[in-house]
């Protein structure tokens, strides 16, 4: 999973920890009358300015650097210029209408985010869910994170130079937006995961083709475009060493997902708080052993092995039975039902129109999306909007750690930094 | 718990209030345990020693702060929590503490504990207002440069207050105050089958014989008290099953019921017609 130790070691050897190193050499730079004692001229530090718009900065992300030569001596990250105000949205919508909001936040996994609205919802109504519903979501959230981790390797190659895997791994990430397409009839923004079960069953045929595809397509491009990254010396040189995060920042830091499994950290809520047949899917949890950016880069790649790994567990599992719960006060009627039967019009008039009650209570429901520990907490006054939704973004946790990781690193590792660290700014800016 | 929520170790919350109420001390007003999960209500002037005796105690071992989130209640005197979302990586459980203040009383800031809370309790004092004791970086971080105002108090309205958009005049984004084509339409949709806190035109007389329906609400946590106990009444079976009927009706002697309600009480009865001979199962002229 690391990477090998008898390397070459990366574009910098400045230690990003020891800030005494840095502070020191600052003041010697600074001081005095223009030059030092060595003779060398004194230049003072200087402040850019990275993004907004920046194809680097995998979004509306401002940084301002503070730079001594080429060294990033402090960073400071400027966030909400995507802010949309969804918590505040949300708390002026129904309970059925504030799942769309959750596609919208991270765009890049957006199955995973209802997910979570969806499973908030269903604790405070202890609801129960069918057995094939819980089968297809956990299909559908490892699609999800196939099709995220695609965007997010491919971009941080792309970010340290490489062309080529980019361009494969996004024929994975189309492939995968067929199949979404394919079962809730929108390639992006699904609203695919329903309080009680999902929207609509998937054909058979479906579910042969992802078969297919884990079987021939998605192994075959994906090893050969990750063939080519991960034993290459240029972008060994680029991520090795890299922002290493020991353990006790990852976790002082809130950090989540792969990054604290990169500081080798064995945490994933999919096997420490099983959610939905979780439980029942047997795969491993990727470790990295420095907790550097390569080690982010290679936790993800064995994740779509293992994402693999549970979707076949899922296609054999599977059984046949009901997708959404039988609870009509919660789950409204199929058309064909709604159009013969007048109590199936007047619930689905109702649950349309007023929605469903939620009862009073709070909860804090956080699963593991793409991107590590994506929360929900939510507060319910038992009317049919939420009091409150809090919504736990994983980048904005992440980001605020990007001034001590790359402290002391040039100022082309930040591309590194900041892909490694898989941000999507709809969901850190909400 | 029937719904697939993420099960983590539930078994320990009673043990959790037990460690945190010796732990904590007086800082502590209550612990109570809802929906499954502990809340810890603290003061805000005992949250640093509390929340560092989360962390460090053993047995307790609260290592990851994973949230701050802010509420508004503009009907308490106190009228904002500021809710810790805490994580043990150890004892896989999850804890909320909450902490109660209003526009004026600072929390102290737990930046010295988790260097993560610098953010989180940044975005706290931006949407809400709530002021930071010791947060060396308290500045506005989710809303525009230059903002007024907290947007995710409940007194602030959801269109805002301003707009913005580029002038061609001006070749720069000007801000305006909001003007809206349409008014900003927020449905009531809890009347009339839930019962409204007002009378709806024409519909005064609906008042008089108490309606039925406009159950009271019910909490999340007394559903699955009595959930549990459904559970616990019956054991070894399988869980209870939701009570929810289907639309068909089943029965025959449902039809019977037509809805015309009964005779009010001083309603005279109908004269009888001596023309009108009576059928056997009485007709509809009866």
């Amino acid at each position: 999973m690391s990477a090998d130790p008898g390397l070459a070691p990366a574009t910098t050897t400045v230690d990003p920890y020891i800030d005494d190193v840095l502070d020191t050499t600052a003041i010697e730079r600074s001081g005095g009358d223009g030059f030092s004692e060595g003779g060398d001229v004194t230049i003072s530090n200087y402040t850019i300015n990275f993004g907004p718009q920046h194809p680097a900065a995998h979004g509306v992300l401002r940084l301002v650097m503070e730079l001594d030569g080429e060294i990033v001596t402090r960073i400071d990250p400027h966030v909400g210029l995507l802010h949309r105000g969804t918590e505040k949205l949300i708390e002026y919508k129904t309970y059925a209408q504030a799942i769309p909001y959750f596609d919208r936040l991270d765009y890049c996994s957006p199955m995973c985010m209802e997910h979570t609205f969806v499973l908030a919802i269903e604790k405070l109504l202890d609801l129960e869910v069918p057995i094939r519903a819980q089968y297809l979501r956990v299909f559908f959230a490892e699609l999800t994170r196939i099709s995220n981790h695609m965007l997010n390797l491919g971009s941080h190659v792309m970010d340290v130079g490489a062309m080529t895997p980019n361009l494969w791994l996004f024929e994975i990430r189309e492939d995968c937006y067929n199949f979404f397409e394919r079962a809730s009839g929108a390639r992006m923004h699904h609203n695919y995961i329903r309080p009680g079960g999902v929207h609509q069953d998937v054909p058979l045929k479906l579910l042969a083709d992802i078969g297919d595809w884990l079987d021939t397509r998605l192994p075959r491009l994906f090893e050969d475009a990750i063939s080519l990254v991960a034993d290459n010396r240029i972008f060994k040189q680029r991520n090795v060493d890299i922002a290493t995060v020991s353990r006790d920042d990852a976790i002082a830091w809130g950090f989540s997902g792969p990054m604290i499994r990169a500081a080798g950290i064995p945490w994933d809520l999919r096997k420490s708080q099983p959610y939905e047949v979780y439980d029942r899917m047997e795969f491993d949890i990727p470790v990295g052993t420095r907790g550097d950016c390569y080690d982010r880069f290679m936790v993800r790649v064995e994740e779509v092995r293992q994402s693999a790994r549970i979707m076949r567990q899922c296609l054999r599992d599977m059984p046949e039975g009901p997708i959404a719960s039988d609870d009509r006060k919660v789950v409204p009627p199929k058309r064909s039902e709604m159009k013969r039967s007048m109590e199936a019009l007047i619930h689905h008039f109702k649950l349309y129109t007023e929605g469903y009650h939620v009862p009073a209570g709070e909860v804090y429901v956080a699963t593991e999306s793409p991107k590590g520990e994506f929360g929900v907490y939510l507060v319910s006054d038992g009317t049919n909007k939420p009091y409150r939704c809090k919504i736990r973004p994983t980048a904005f946790s992440h980001l605020q750690a990007m001034d001590f990781m790359s402290r002391g690193h040039m100022l082309a590792d930040t591309t590194a930094i900041l892909g490694a660290m898989d941000i999507v700014f709809g969901e850190c800016d909400r | 718990m029937r719904a697939p929520a993420p099960a983590y170790a539930v078994a320990l919350n009673d043990e959790t209030i037990e460690l945190a109420t010796q732990a904590i001390g007086s800082a502590l007003t209550h612990a109570v345990e809802l929906v499954g999960e502990v809340q810890l209500h603290v003061h805000r002037d005992g949250l640093v020693p509390a929340l560092t005796a989360l962390r460090d105690t053993p047995g307790l071992e609260y290592q990851q702060l994973m949230e701050i989130a802010g509420v508004d209640y503009p009907s308490r005197a106190e009228r904002f929590d500021v809710v810790y979302n805490l994580l043990s990586l150890t004892r896989n459980h999850r804890v909320q503490v909450h902490v109660a203040t209003d526009e004026d009383h600072a929390i102290p800031s737990v930046t010295g504990i988790w260097p993560v809370a610098g953010w989180l309790e940044r975005e706290v004092y931006d949407l809400y207002g709530v002021l930071f004791e010791g947060n060396q970086d308290l500045r506005r971080i989710l809303t525009d440069y230059g903002f007024r105002g907290h947007p995710l108090r409940k007194d602030f309205p959801m269109t805002g207050y301003t707009e913005l958009r580029y002038s061609e005049e001006e070749k720069r984004v000007v801000y305006e105050p909001v003007s809206l084509a349409q008014d900003f339409r927020n449905f009531d949709f809890l009347s009339p089958w839930e019962g409204a806190a007002y009378v709806l035109p024409g519909d005064e007389k609906a008042a008089q014989p108490q309606a039925k329906g406009a159950q009271t609400p019910v909490s999340a946590d007394a559903v699955q008290k009595a959930d549990a106990k459904a559970e616990g009444a019956k054991p070894g079976g399988e869980p209870a099953k939701a009570s929810s009927e289907p639309y068909a009706k089943t029965t025959a002697d449902s039809t019977a019921d037509t809805g015309k309600g009964a005779p009010e009480a001083d309603a005279v009865p109908k004269p009888k017609d001596p023309d009108v001979i009576p059928s056997k199962l009485g007709g509809q002229n009866e």
